[in-house]
Parts: structure tokens; sequence; C-alpha cells
């Protein structure tokens, strides 16, 4: 049933968006590319918040440290300073989105993990706002204003100023960021990580080191999201602190639970719906957010199993 | 760097820091008692603000504006206990933070409503909006030191609340034993509303306190809460002792840290490394003190005794 | 014979009431070791001391001659140290047999492994639907966790204990909760265990206690105050006096 979900899922974001692109409005195209993007971030969260039990709640500086991975080279490239960076090459700029966001999970993992509960959760946020008042307080990277990004990244075989290229990149990224949880979520590394949510105290007395899993269940789904944030950077072509405000981190973690916690398909179903729902209720009136956030509460107050558990009739928690 | 200057920063990090212990204050009592995560803390501290704006151009005095709008805050902390948190309490922390994330967007939007997407000035009364000397010729707003002043008094009374009334009295039991003060025929429930209204009063203060200063916006509690967050993590999460000497800490470090760090990176590296780092580093100072606190005390400071 | 487990001296205060008190015990190769004691005795202090979930303030805990007193918890189980817990400790999210292959493969060298689907591991589900079998719960070893008995849970806690192959099984009041035919079961599988592991019993059921033990240790107020076979425990004054005379 699941299965089918998720085929039924990737199936319609394969073949809708293209169409509605060449016969309705290009338009509903930025959305579904916004919508892959951040699915491969809710898809990279779920790992460790879903599966893992570690409820992170910075997870958009990762998106935000991927973003300025694109955006400072090609900066430099452009206005010249800091020639080792200074690049297009989308390879050299995807490797430093991952490779600074895996580092940054890395250090703050080692003092996250160390705590537990409620700890963990404004620890999280508040390294995620560390980042953030970081960018905001480099002058030469735009600070509180932000950073247009003039060139974007250069691939080969894939020109991402063409719309089609650049959403089929997050759709191929995303589908591969699923198949990634799926193996890890299944393996032996896996169950620990599952263990390890069930009942800490069980897995240290069988002598697993859940400190050391959990640390590197982190680096690897920062760094996914750092590369969702390399996609996003090249998406929007402008990047600022914002999109690493902890609101933002609130949607991530809203796009897990509402799509439905530890499934496969569920940050994704999250993401459309909360793609769609923004778009809908933003335009019928400029105070959306009212309607948005009552519905959140009501969510949590009621829906627990998420949309997976509504489509499969299955509680996708606990 | 001169004396009268670093008597001056100092001065608003004792500010800065009482305010946020104000804010603390509540999120960790809200904490302590009943293990409730409340993101929405901070909204409250915006709410204050607003409200005492428009009791501002109503009453058209802000000390009356203050003490009218200390109720209302009170009984929004009170609705919000009611129906959003009192559901969740038997929940983990996940839906206290998802819940209380989207209540931040129903207040931050009906606030946007009902007083518009611009800032509000709140005009001080001229007693307040001079200057006064203090010894050694040193000149400070006289509102900063009322700031300083109620910020102090506040403490001094929540810590009396806390440790002198019976009020306190069940207020520390139920941190450490829940069942116990029910089973003592407490209305449990009624504690906690108060807890909360006590809370949300703290915070709409602080909130209050700051908006001559910086005029009541939207946004202003979203920034707030993080440090917030900081602070009770550095102090211990549900430790009122804590909460008080890490926000002044936090405050300090983090005043002092933005203008002097400067003057501090020029004595070992160049004029214009010190120039681009020192603000760079300036903003991540208190996010890395908390990091070595946690290094070294994964509780914080003062870790609250075992429940 | 040669001791496996030596406790000496041991002490562990909470907030100056003396959870541990100068406790000192001697585990020999090979014997089924019963600790009693009333309840408040400090039984699950001395257990959480030995598993590392708790540090002593003083004395120390040496297994086979190398000493573990601060050995961090996830270490001593390779050292071939396995624990059941009073309290019903599994994943409940997790089918019977994921939880005893979960076990299984602590023992099979790390697990950074990110490839191969851990369900797939024919080693582990055949040991681990071995283990199943040896504790009487084959049938069940598909079923979610959460969906057993009492009785059933306290099986699969020695299955767990079991997976490990461990030298020294400390067995954390494995009767617990249980009813007067599951009890008379679990005796019957602990017999079995017996004479293959060396077992530290930590027990309140007294008949099922003088029917397994080779030696007990009585433990009061934190502190042994008699050590030795059934027999001589049965017949020590202070023993009577301080623990049997109250239920008897």
């Amino acid at each position: 049933m699941r299965a089918g979900l998720t085929v039924l899922v990737m199936v319609a974001l394969a073949v809708v968006p293209p169409l509605l692109y060449w016969y309705a409005n290009p338009f509903y195209l930025d959305l579904a590319s916004r919508l892959v993007i951040l699915g491969i971030a809710a898809v990279s969260l779920n790992l460790i918040l879903g599966y893992g039990g570690l409820v992170s709640f910075g997870h958009a500086a990762f998106l935000g440290l991927g973003a300025y991975a694109v955006g400072i080279p090609a900066h430099h490239w452009l206005y010249g300073g800091m020639d080792a960076i200074a690049t297009t090459n989308g390879w050299v700029q995807i490797a430093l989105a991952v490779g600074v966001s895996g580092l940054f999970a890395f250090l703050t993992g080692l003092v996250c993990l160390r705590t537990r509960g409620v700890y963990f959760i404004m620890i999280t946020m508040a390294f995620a706002q560390m980042i953030y008042y970081l960018i905001v307080s480099i002058e030469e990277y735009g600070g509180d204003d932000g950073l247009v990004i003039d060139t974007r990244s250069e691939l080969p075989f894939i020109n991402l100023d063409d719309p089609l290229q650049l959403y089929f990149l997050g759709y191929v990224s995303l589908l591969v960021a699923m198949l990634l949880v799926r193996m890890i979520v299944h393996s032996r590394f896996g169950m620990v990580l599952q263990g390890a949510k069930g009942n800490e105290e069980r897995m240290i007395s069988l002598g697993y080191n859940i400190y050391a899993y959990r640390l590197v269940a982190y680096v690897i789904s920062g760094a996914m999201a750092g590369y969702a944030g390399a996609l996003l950077g090249n998406f929007t072509t402008f990047i600022s602190p914002e999109m690493m405000d902890w609101s933002r981190s609130g949607e991530l973690m809203f796009m897990v639970i509402l799509g439905g916690f530890a499934t496969n398909v569920g940050p994704v179903l999250g993401a459309v719906a909360f793609i769609v729902l923004e778009e809908v209720l933003s335009s019928w009136t400029i105070y959306w957010h009212l309607p948005f956030g009552l519905m959140l509460i009501g969510v949590v107050l009621f829906a627990r199993g998420g949309l997976v558990g509504l489509f499969t009739g299955r509680g996708g928690k606990k | 760097m001169d004396l009268s200057l670093i008597v001056i920063q100092a001065l608003n990090g004792v500010q800065l820091g009482l305010l946020l212990f104000l804010v603390a204050s509540g999120l960790t009592l809200v904490f302590g008692i009943l293990d409730f995560v409340n993101l929405a803390h901070a909204a409250l501290y915006m709410v204050g603000a607003f409200v005492c704006a428009s009791f501002t151009f109503f009453l058209g005095n802000f000390i009356w504006a203050v003490l009218a709008a200390l109720p209302v805050v009170a009984f929004v902390g009170y609705l919000v206990e009611r129906f959003v948190a009192r559901p969740l309490y038997t929940r983990d922390h996940l839906d206290h933070v998802l819940a209380t994330f989207g209540l931040i967007l129903v207040i931050d939007t009906l606030v946007h409503m009902i007083w518009g997407p611009a800032g509000i000035a709140v005009p001080l009364p001229d007693w307040l909006r001079g200057q006064i000397t203090l010894p050694g010729g040193i000149v400070v707003p006289s509102f900063r030191l009322l700031i300083i002043g109620a910020g102090l008094a506040a403490a001094g009374g929540l810590f009396w609340l806390v440790n002198h009334t019976r009020l306190g009295m069940l207020i520390r039991a139920g941190a450490s034993n829940r069942t116990m003060v029910s089973a003592l025929g407490i209305d449990i429930q009624m504690l906690f509303s108060l807890v909360f209204a006590l809370g949300a009063t703290l915070a709409g203060l602080a909130g209050m306190l700051i908006a001559p200063i910086t005029e009541a916006s939207m946004g202003m509690g979203n920034s707030i809460i993080i440090t917030a967050f900081v602070v009770i993590i550095v102090g211990g999460i549900g430790s009122m002792k804590g909460a008080f000497i890490a926000a002044l800490l936090i405050g300090l470090i983090d005043t002092l840290g933005r203008s002097f760090l400067d003057d501090l990176f020029k004595i070992v590296m160049s004029p214009a490394a010190a120039e681009t780092s020192a603000p760079a580093v300036s903003a991540m100072l208190i996010y890395i003190i908390m990091a070595l606190v946690l290094a070294l005390r994964p509780q914080g400071l003062f870790p609250p005794k075992v429940r | 014979m040669t001791a496996i487990l030596e406790i000496n001296g041991l002490n562990k205060s909470f907030g100056g009431i003396k959870a541990t008190d100068n406790l000192s015990l001697t585990v020999e190769q090979g014997e089924l070791h019963a600790v009693i004691g009333p309840n408040g005795a400090g039984k699950t202090t001395l257990i959480s001391q030995l598993t590392g979930m708790q540090f002593p303030d003083s004395g120390s805990v040496k297994f086979k001659s190398r000493d573990i007193t601060r050995m961090a918890a996830h270490k001593r189980p390779h050292l071939g140290i396995a624990r059941s817990f009073q309290i019903t400790s599994l994943i409940m999210q997790m089918s019977v047999l994921d939880n005893v292959a979960l076990a299984l493969q602590a023992c099979d060298g790390h697990s950074f492994r990110f490839l191969r689907p851990a369900r797939s591991v024919n080693s582990l589900r055949e040991r681990g639907r071995a283990l199943l079998d040896r504790v009487g719960l084959a049938d069940n070893a598909d079923s979610p966790t959460a969906a057993l008995s009492h009785g059933e849970h306290r099986r699969m806690e020695i299955a767990i204990a079991l997976a490990s192959e461990a030298e020294l099984m400390l067995l954390d009041e494995p009767m617990a909760g249980l009813g007067a035919q599951e009890s008379t079961e679990m005796v019957g599988l602990l017999q079995d265990l017996k004479g293959k592991h060396t077992i530290l019993l930590i027990e309140h059921d007294m008949d099922a206690v003088f029917a397994l033990a080779d030696r007990i240790s009585v433990l009061v107020y934190g502190h042994i105050i008699a050590t030795g076979t059934p027999d001589e425990i049965r017949g020590n004054e202070a023993v009577q006096h301080a623990y049997l005379g109250e239920e008897a």
C-alpha cells in the first residue's frame, strides 16, 4: 500500500509539472522545483527526526550553508577575491556544499548529541541561529540583504538556466535521496539508529555506542540537506540569511510530520501539501499564516499519523 | 577604550541581561513545572509591546499603559495554556514544539491584522526622556536605568514569590514531584494556568520595557527567543538561579563583545583583519559560549535537582 | 575456582542516602550466584553500577581481573557481560526477531554498514530464530514486540541476554510480575542455562532463588550481610533476623 503510494507520488511528480509547464502556466514548474528541492531537505531531516528520533530544529542552516556554498564562489568568480574558492564549477560547488554542511553537522553534532530531549531541540535551534547571525554579520556577502547569484553552477550535460533541466535535476536528486535514506534505514546502521530511538538504554546495554551512530546519521542528514541547499541556491538565484531562519526549520519539520514521520514518501507528501497550501492560502489572503498556523496546531492535536497514515489507514507515528 | 564607554556598555549589557531573564524565567518556569516547551513564549513578549503601545496612546502615559497591559498579557498567556498547551501535556516535546510553532504563526498574523505591518514607536513621558549623570561624570539615559530597576524588581519579586510564598512552595513541589502535589489535593490544573500566566506576564513586561527603545515590531519575539533558549541552556533548564546568572552573563558578553571585540582583536592582528573578523565572531560569541558550557557541563551551569 | 567478577568496597550515595554501602561480592566462574534482599536494599543500584549506567563513588569492580569500575556502559557487553532488565526494556516498535537480531548484530563487528538490508542477513535471522526457539518464542518471531504478553517479554529479555554468548549474565529479576505457571517455566529456562553461563541473578522470588542458586548473597541496606550456599543462608541467623524473618 505504501509502496504503491510512493510510486504514485513519484510518477505524478515526473509527469504533471512538465505538462503544466508546457500547457498551462510555466509558474507551476517553479512551484514544483521548490517542492522537489525542499523535499530533499525534508527527506534528509526525516532520517534523523523520523527514524532517529532526534528532534532537530536547525535543519534550515544546512540548506543555507549549501546555498551559500554556491553563492560565495560564484560571487568571487565574478567580482574577484578569494581565488581559492572562486569558481562556477558545479562539482566543486556541490562538493563544497556537502562538505561544509557535513562538517557543520559534525562539529555541532559533537555538542548537541551529548544532550537529550528538549536540550537537543533548543541547541540545534541555537546553532542554526548562530550561522544565521554569522552570515548577517558578513558585509561582503550582503549581510542581511542577501546575495544575488548572478551565474548558476556549471555542470556537464545539464544547463541549470533551463528551468526544465533544473527541475529534473531536483527530481532525480529527490529520488536518489529517497532511495539512499531507504537503504540506510534498512541497513544494519539503520537498525541501530531506529533501535536507539526506540530504547536508548537497551541499545547501550547491548554494546552500541549510540552517540557515534547518531553522529554519523546527523552528518549524513546535514550533508544531504546541504546538497539540497546548493540546488536551492541555483533555483532562487537569490540567497539571504532569512532562508536559515528558525521558522524555515520549523517548516521542514512540519513537512515531515504532516506527511508522515518515519515513512519513505511521507516527507515528499508533506512538501507537496506545504507548497500547495502555501500557494492556495497566500493567494486568498495576505494573512495566510493564520489558517496555516491553526492547521498546524490542528494536525498536532488531532491527526498524528500524517498524510501517509490518512492514505494507508495506518498511523505513521508510534 | 575609555572607561565611561565601558561602563555605559556594561550597563547596556546588564539591561539586556535583565530583559533576557524576564523572558527566560517564564520559559524555564513553564518547562521546569509543566515539562512543556513553549516556542510561542516570545510571541507574548511581542504582544506585550504592542498592547502597551496602544495603551500608551489611549491612556496618554507609558507607566499606566504598562500596568494596564500586564493583565492583558497574563490573560493571553492563560488562553494559550488552556487551548494549546493543556491538551499537549501528555505528549512528547516534538508535539509541543510543532503546535507552539503554529501558535507563533497565528499570534504573529493576528498582531499583523490588528496593528499593521509597521512597527509602532512608544513615546515616553518627559521625565523619562532625560539623562542622568552618574558619579564619575558618566551620562546614561534615565529610561535605561528604569529598565534595570524594573528588571531587578521583577526578578526580586519572582524570587520572593518562588521561595517565600505558598504558591511558590507549590511551584517548587510541582517541579520536583507532580503527582505529590496533586495528591495534596491542590488543583494542579489551576496551578499550571497560573504558572503559564505568570510566565506570560514576565515576558510581556520585558516587551513593554524594550518597546520605547526599539519600538513594538513584528518579529521582535522571534529574535529574542533563541537568545532566551541559550540563556536557559547555559543556566540549566528549570533553574531560576541559573537563568538569572546566565541571562546577565549572556547579556554582558553579547553587548561587550559587539562593542569591544574589534579593539581586542586589534591587539593580536592587523586592523583590517580585526575589522572583518570581529563582527563575525561577536555574532557567534554567545553560541560559542553555549557550546563550551555544554561541552563541559551537558546539564548547564546549575542543573536542577533530579525530578 | 576462579573469580570472574570481583566487587570490592563499592559505595554509592544519593543526596546523603547510602544506596550501596561498602559492598563486596565475588562471583566465581560457572556458578549461579543469586543476590536477594528486601525492597530498597539497593539491588537496582548495584546492577546499574555493574552495567556502567551509574558509576560508584568509591570502590572497584573487576571483571576477569580487569578493572571496569568506570568503563563506559556500551563497552562492557563486548568484554562478555550481558544483562536483562527488571522492567522490560525492549524496542516495542520492532518485531520480536528484530530485537533479538539487533542483539546478535551488536556482537557481529561494528554496524557502520549501510548497504545491505539487515533483515536479509541470514546468519542474524537464523541465529535469532534459534534463540527464540530456545526460550519458546519461535512462533512469535515476526510479531510486533508490543503485541506480546508480559511473560513473553520476560523470555525475550532472556533470549537477548543469551544472544551475546556472554560469559557473565546479569539477570535483573527475571521473574518480576510473572504468574505461578510462568515462573515455573522461567525457572526451567534458567535451570537450563545454569552451568553453561556464569549468572548473577538478582531476584525477589525466594522459591526460585533457593531452587536455582549455587550460592546466595543477602543484600540489606546496600551491604552484603552474608554469602553462602542455600542451606547456609537458610541457617544463618543474621539473615533470618534481617530478612527471612520478616516474610516468614
